[in-house]
């Protein structure tokens, strides 16, 4: 997902080697939230963003900026727990009582709904929402609906008629016994992960079977949206409903209210929270206030680590990147570690040329995009741009001198980091312009085959510790659709061959995770050296807070909880 | 020279002259021209600065460049090592010319070159775009004062239509659109990212704003005595336009030349500055404002410097203006101002 991470289970993911660094203040890993302290409820907590992450319908928007939001009103049969670092990798039971009972050789998986919950409208939540629910994914063609939940039995009639999707036989119900029983076609390794994150989030069977767009969709946590204007502000109050049931899986909230006002820019964040006007600053801070920060207000930054990664992807169904040997041209010329000092420097990323990012499932060490090395004999890190080659490979591409436009957000990072792509362009051979878009909609531009976009400049951050849901999520076929904003594979890069062999990895890691890992990590390689996009580097991230604001917590499941932040 | 020798020589001379000799002697004229030259001159020696004394390319990022300084290699843009290790900071003003004069901005460039080249480009754009906001103002001007009725209404029209559109609003909203999809009118095609769409963008938007008192001046001159003689005696409609109207309408078309040269390079700055002017890598006064905004707390001359020149050449066209409306001005003239 874009600007998020969402990490599955800990009890699946033994190949996690994530190291929980750096934070300055960050709580031992593995803790989860300390009993609700009423005496520090109350008051405004004050959110700043440059621009809002569009569409408010939690089945559609597929933002970090928003997801981030979510976990404190939405919930899903199974949730991340609320805990410090590695500890919130574990699924915990939300809405069904337990963990589900898995039968049938793993592809029945029966969940037992808790009662007396209800939506912040005051409607129950019954088994029929439940139902509905996974039926919307497919209505408002989520932007996961072909990747997350494609294993759903019917799911494959709903992908090509999401309008009439019924899911009679993929997600069985009785409200009698308040069970909801979901089929799968194939045992899928990923499913309780998939089945934490907000796109598997429960809302109200009444829902409408469009994207809402701004409307509010009514929520079962603690806060619920009262109004949402993406030019100016997003307020969240207390859903009067809401009644802590689980403290792992949705903890009662501190803040009376939430106010998130876009239209900032990112140093007028900064200094509106240094001057305590605000509690925290959503956007990437401005170069020249890291020093700063990082100085004199070193106690209110947090730096933590992310499984996530910038990169460039190529559109390879158009000119020039339609060609291989322009793609990896553009592999070949990136200063990888150039863009780490636009990014803020070595303390908040690192160069990497793989897919799967460094301490990752599947990861392997290797670059085939560095001086000396080829995608055949690849190197075991980063270390130089060939522009030689880059050149050469152009020349031999006959793409040289083509027109490319960068696109890329408005931010000050971003728009920094396409006027040094364009400048890599123009350094090969190529007539490169930049195209700054809103932020607000640059992400599902970038997606749209309308828009004939060559190249971009994207983010990466996981949804669960899985290999697939980088190479199977962003360069599936299942997760390129022509024509529509929700294409998450940007690159268009459907290769059939490439393809069987993820799914047969997919297939192989229900039963050998071991095994999965090694050939995600292949196929890694395998598909770098066809140069869909240009991996540049892994970030971290950098919250910084308000001298007022408290009891900060990281996950690397859902970065900072916003809800667990006290300004009283 | 007595009273008498001034004016006879007064009287023996063209208005032109008298206007020449009365701006030669303004010392507004002299000071206005001379920075003006400076300016000039420094735009134009941008190359000779950027590739023969400072060795660098203004276009190309070179973030992770190193120069040596005072016997010590220097990163371009050096990472912070106090505190939390947060942040780059590009190098700051050197004062040495062969190397980053004024620093560097984010990408590593040099800010003394690319202020030339941006110098450049803010001052072409402003002159041409002022230019084609005059000589189109004076084509329409001349048309609808002279010809009247429904050519008049017509013109009129199209004029209160762009006039309506606050000016910056109805620049972003045309750059807005032409720099995404570019311009093609006929034969015509100007890509996405050429030098001429800002140009016929802001020398279109300003037309109203000289055009419709040029038509004021033609329609009131078109119904003076030596204008209704040259009619009566049968002189052609081209005859009166070029020798009996346009002269007198020149001295105040002159006059808006470089006032309208100085508001097209504001425009220009402030389209710039907003990412929908100049287009990177190439530069403007306003694309490096706008680069040096990222860096007002560390580095404030990249903004600070543009800004400078900016100021000095818009006040610099301003008071040349002033002078040449006093010495074209018989009133300001016969006052001894």
């Amino acid at each position: 997902m874009r600007r998020s991470l969402i990490i599955k289970s800990m009890l699946t993911a033994g190949a996690l080697a994530l190291s929980v660094v750096a934070s300055s203040t960050s709580s031992a890993a593995g803790t989860g939230m300390v009993p609700f302290d009423s005496a520090k409820a109350g008051g405004t907590l004050k959110l700043v963003a440059q621009a809002a992450a569009g569409t408010l319908d939690p089945k559609v928007n597929y933002t970090g900026q928003f997801w981030q939001l979510y976990q404190a009103t939405y919930d899903g049969l199974l949730g991340f727990k609320y805990a410090d670092g590695a500890g919130s990798f574990e699924i915990v039971p939300d809405l069904a009582t337990a963990l589900p009972v898995q039968s049938n050789g793993g592809k029945t998986l029966t969940f037992t709904l808790r009662s007396g919950i209800k939506f912040s409208n005051g409607a129950p939540v019954t088994v029929a929402d439940v139902k509905a629910s996974f039926e919307r994914i497919f209505k408002v063609s989520s932007p996961t609906a072909g990747s997350f939940y494609n294993g759903i039995v019917g799911a494959a009639a709903c992908l090509s008629k999401p309008a009439t999707c019924k899911l009679d036989k993929g997600v069985v119900v009785n409200a009698a016994k308040n069970t909801v029983v979901i089929n799968l076609v194939a045992p899928d390794e990923a499913i309780l992960s998939k089945l934490a994150v907000p796109h598997a989030a429960i809302n109200p069977a009444s829902s409408p079977a469009k994207d809402a767009g701004t409307a509010p969709i009514p929520t079962t946590g603690p806060y619920m949206f009262k109004s949402y204007d993406p030019n100016k502000l997003l307020v969240m109050v207390r859903n009067p409903f809401f009644k802590e049931w689980s403290h792992d899986a949705q903890p009662a909230a501190y803040s009376d209210q939430i106010d998130y006002q876009f239209g900032l820019t990112p140093t007028a964040q900064v200094t509106a929270v240094q001057n305590n006007q605000a509690n925290w600053v959503y956007d990437p801070i401005p170069a020249d206030r890291l020093n700063e920060i990082g100085t004199k207000y070193a106690t209110q930054a947090h730096v933590n680590p992310l499984t996530a990664m910038w990169y460039l992807p190529m559109n390879v169904n158009i000119a020039p990147f339609n060609n291989v040997k322009a793609r990896q041209a553009v592999n070949y010329a990136l200063d990888r570690a150039a863009m780490v000092k636009i990014f803020g420097g070595s303390q908040l990323a690192a160069p990497v040329c793989s897919f799967l990012p460094p301490n990752f499932p599947g990861h392997v060490d290797y670059c085939g995009y560095t001086k000396g090395a080829t995608p055949a004999k690849p190197a075991k890190a980063w270390a130089a741009p060939d522009l030689a080659l880059a050149k050469k490979l152009v020349k031999d591409s006959g793409t040289a001198g083509q027109p490319v436009a960068v696109v890329v957000s408005d931010d000050d990072v971003n728009k920094q980091m396409g006027v040094y792509v364009q400048s890599v362009l123009n350094s090969i051979g190529y007539k490169a312009t930049v195209k700054p878009i809103s932020a607000n909609i640059q992400f599902t531009y970038i997606q749209n085959t309308k828009n004939k976009v060559q190249i971009s400049v994207s983010q990466w951050y996981q949804d669960y510790p899985a290999a697939s849901d980088f190479l199977n999520v962003l360069l599936g076929c299942a997760s390129f659709t022509p024509n529509s904003d929700a294409s998450i594979n940007m690159s268009g890069y459907c290769n059939k061959a490439f393809d069987a062999k993820m799914q047969k990895t997919l297939a192989l890691a229900v039963t050998d995770k071991a095994a999965a890992d090694k050939s995600w990590g292949q196929l890694d390689q395998e598909v770098m050296a066809d140069a869909p996009v240009a991996v540049a580097f892994t970030p971290k991230q950098l919250d910084f807070i308000s001298s007022g604001t408290k009891n900060y917590h990281f996950s690397l499941q859902f970065k900072m909880f916003v809800s667990q932040l006290q300004t009283k | 020279m007595s009273l008498n020798e001034s004016a006879s020589a007064i009287f023996s001379e063209s208005p032109g002259k008298i206007a020449l000799r009365t701006l030669a002697r303004d010392k507004r004229s002299w000071i206005s021209l001379s920075i003006l030259g400076t300016i000039i001159l420094l735009a134009l020696f941008a190359p000779l600065y950027a590739h023969v004394i400072a060795k660098t390319d203004p276009f190309a990022s070179t973030l992770n460049a190193t120069i040596t300084l005072h016997g010590k290699t220097v990163s371009v843009l050096e990472p912070s090592t106090t505190g939390l290790g947060l942040g780059v900071t590009p190098i700051g003003p050197t004062w040495d010319i062969h190397k980053y004069f004024l620093g560097a901005d984010g990408q590593g460039r040099d800010v003394m070159a690319r202020l030339l080249y941006g110098g450049r480009n803010t001052l072409f754009i402003g002159t041409s775009a002022g230019l084609i906001t005059i000589i189109l103002s004076l084509l329409i001007g001349m048309i609808a004062g002279y010809r009247r009725g429904w050519v008049d209404a017509v013109l009129s029209r199209i004029l209160d239509v762009i006039w309506a559109f606050p000016v910056y609003l109805l620049a972003i909203s045309l750059s807005v659109v032409l720099l995404t999809s570019g311009l093609k009118i006929g034969f015509l095609h100007f890509g996405p990212g050429s030098m001429a769409l800002p140009i016929t963008i802001i020398g279109v938007v300003y037309i109203p704003y000289v055009a419709r008192p040029i038509r004021g001046q033609v329609l009131a001159m078109r119904e003076r005595e030596f204008v209704r003689a040259a009619v009566g005696t049968g002189a052609k409609h081209s005859t009166i336009v070029f020798r009996e109207i346009l002269p007198n309408v020149m001295p105040a078309v002159l006059v808006f030349i470089p006032i309208m040269i100085a508001l097209s390079m504001l425009t220009e700055s402030a389209l710039s500055f907003l990412s929908i002017g100049v287009q990177p890598p190439s530069a403007s006064w306003g694309t490096i404002i706008n680069d040096g905004l990222a860096l007002l707390y560390t580095r404030p001359v990249v903004a600070l410097a543009p800004g400078l020149m900016i100021v000095l050449t818009a006040a610099a066209l301003n008071l040349y203006g002033d002078a040449v409306r006093d010495a074209l001005d018989p009133k300001t003239r016969a006052r001894g101002d």
